[in-house]
């Protein structure tokens, strides 16, 4: 659907976007993470043919969107792209809705049923006669999309759709663009800053750092298999440790963390220098002499003592010092239960499948 | 205190029954303010358009010098504009001196720094996101300029009001460049000037009264015609939404 090759966009002496490849397949919802000012923004910007690349090319269906202004107004016209901050203009939602059909000179009589159409996919249909500045915010990024919507783009760029909006608006907006994506068929590219957003959207999704796309993949591969510790540390792995791999037979590797021996899957081979990459929610924490509740596809069982309990909501972060400190994720109840508190001593069971093991570039 | 109270009524004389100098002399002032604030808005709105939509060198500069001469004074534009249309001077030839069509010309170089500035500002003050928006929506840069400055329609309004406040108020011009010549150019402000001169209260009051109620009434007019342009109701008149 779009490809885009070498893409970078300079200004001044500052390399905003640097180097991008990437590929955007028909039909798929492909989010774009990353923290704020990676430059994610500027890349949807490019693709909507706002600005122009420093270097690089974008295709949109194969065509070159280099080409006169013009010929991207054409293939603008394909695309449709929904701010961060929805700018609605001072008139009614039915008319903000329209802006796009009225611009492509479609003939009134047929603006005013897909205008009421896309504003019935929003569910605004109640409002549309309401100035649209008097709107909720939630309400003005549905009319951003119910305008984005009406002209029924092959491509439907999303910059932050649910930033600033509360957790029931983002509810709505989540759900309104899986069904954009499923109904419609629309592709679909959203930035978001919100990691579990961008997991819960997407069927690809593409990391954005410091201007460079750092890795894409699936959600397994981004979550769970990081390229480095900055993305492993922005898709919320907490625990990363460094050691060297001692034994390997098939796969099954040993590895010695700080005197820890430690098994996990990798064919790295001894002596590699490897990180190690844990989320908090794949420890399990239990009490020694407590036998009953030991997995037996359990590798790892690591004994420590707690360091640390943050409240999260309704989990605890607890630290354990197991010679090098683990985060692990339990929740209020168990926490409760097995009377968790600084100083006891505990075991931290891991599957060796859940540690990404990550070669150290030497 | 009795000046006031005399020349007070004496005014609601002079206006109630109509009196044909007086409003000899007001028609005349909102001919010529009126004609001026058109070619004014006419010049200001395309050339501060022009100015905002466009990148160029020296763009900050002439935005300066624009806002610079919001407050060039009425005397410097009318020694100005009579140097240029006085007998010897370049354009002499048209006998525009003395004449309402010299006056217009005269406030209309007065009021277009004023009204072009206030339109770029009012311009500036789209939100960027808006022109994002429509380009993105599929706006020719025709469509899109059009819809921006739609957008900064009240602010547009206010800057033409303001121009047509300034030309309707100044005395400079429309003495040196009109002459003050009774009915012929004899206008609102230089005739208060001059029957308060002569101690003639009544009736510089009667045209005080005038002068705000001809303000009055155009302002209603023009904001009339840009809602109903707009087809909007008056409750957006100039203040934040609810």
């Amino acid at each position: 659907m779009i490809r885009i090759s070498g893409l970078s966009r300079q200004i001044g002496d500052k390399k905003i976007l640097d180097a991008i490849d990437l590929e955007i397949r028909s039909g798929e919802i492909f989010t774009l993470i990353g923290p704020s000012g990676s430059g994610k923004t500027t890349l949807l910007r490019l693709i909507d043919l706002l600005d122009f690349p420093t270097t690089g090319t974008i295709f949109f269906n194969g065509a070159n969107t280099a080409g006169t202004e013009q010929e991207r107004l054409a293939i603008r016209r394909r695309m449709a792209m929904v701010f961060q901050k929805p700018a609605v203009l001072n008139t009614t939602v039915e008319e903000n809705v329209a802006f796009g059909l009225k611009f492509r000179r479609i003939e009134s009589a047929r603006i005013t049923g897909r205008v009421a159409a896309a504003l019935d996919l929003v569910g605004l249909s109640h409002l549309s006669r309401r100035r649209a500045v008097t709107l909720s915010g939630g309400e003005m990024q549905r009319v951003a999309i119910a305008r984005a919507m009406v002209t029924d783009p092959e491509v439907l760029l999303m910059d932050e759709p649910t930033a600033n909006l509360d957790p029931v608006s983002s509810d709505t907006i989540e759900s309104l663009i899986q069904r954009i994506n499923t109904d419609h068929k629309t592709t679909i590219i959203l930035a978001t800053h919100d990691m579990a957003q961008g997991q819960r959207l997407a069927d690809r999704i593409g990391v954005m750092m410091d201007g460079c796309l750092v890795q894409q993949g699936t959600i397994q591969d981004i979550f769970f298999r990081p390229n480095g510790q900055k993305i492993a540390r922005f898709v919320g792995i907490d625990s990363i440790m460094t050691g060297t791999v001692t034994k390997n037979s098939d796969g099954h590797a040993v590895i010695d963390v700080n005197g820890v021996r430690i098994e996990a899957i990798t064919p790295l081979a001894p002596p590699a220098r490897v990180e190690l990459y844990l989320r908090p929610e794949e420890v399990t924490i239990s009490l020694p002499g407590s036998p009953d509740k030991i997995q037996k596809s359990t590798r790892n069982r690591l004994f420590g003592t707690i360091t640390k309990l943050v409240s999260n909501g309704p989990f605890f972060r607890i630290t354990i010092d197991c010679g090098f400190p683990l985060i692990a994720l339990v929740t209020r109840l168990s926490s409760e239960d097995l009377n968790l508190a600084i100083g006891t001593h505990v075991i931290a069971e891991i599957k060796a499948t859940a540690i990404h093991v990550h070669a150290v570039p030497s | 205190m009795s000046d006031i109270v005399e020349g007070v009524s004496q005014a609601i004389n002079l206006i109630v029954t109509l009196n044909p100098e007086v409003l000899q002399i007001a028609a005349l002032s909102l001919y010529i303010s009126l004609s001026a604030s058109i070619l004014a808005a006419l010049i200001s709105i395309p050339v501060g358009g022009f100015i905002h939509f466009h990148e160029f060198r020296g763009k900050r500069i002439l935005i300066i010098v624009i806002q610079t001469l919001y407050s060039v004074p009425t005397v410097v534009v009318g020694l100005l504009i009579y140097l240029i249309i006085s007998r010897s001077g370049p354009l002499g030839f048209l006998g525009l001196l003395f004449t309402p069509e010299g006056m217009i010309l005269g406030q209309t170089v007065l009021i277009i720094p004023i009204m072009m500035g206030l339109v770029i500002s009012a311009l500036s003050g789209v939100d960027k996101n808006i022109s994002d928006t429509l380009v993105s929506l599929g706006a020719t840069g025709f469509q899109s300029i059009v819809q921006i400055v739609k957008e900064a329609r009240y602010a547009i309004l206010s800057a033409v009001i303001l121009g047509f406040g300034r030309a309707l108020s100044e005395v400079g011009v429309a003495m040196m460049i009109g002459g003050n010549i009774r009915g012929e150019t004899r206008v609102l402000t230089t005739a208060i000037a001059l029957q308060t001169g002569m101690g003639d209260f009544g009736f510089s009051i009667a045209l005080g009264i005038i002068l705000l109620a001809v303000a009055l009434v155009v302002v209603i007019i023009l904001n009339l015609i840009t809602y109903g342009l707009s087809s909007e109701s008056p409750q957006n008149l100039g203040g934040p939404h609810p």
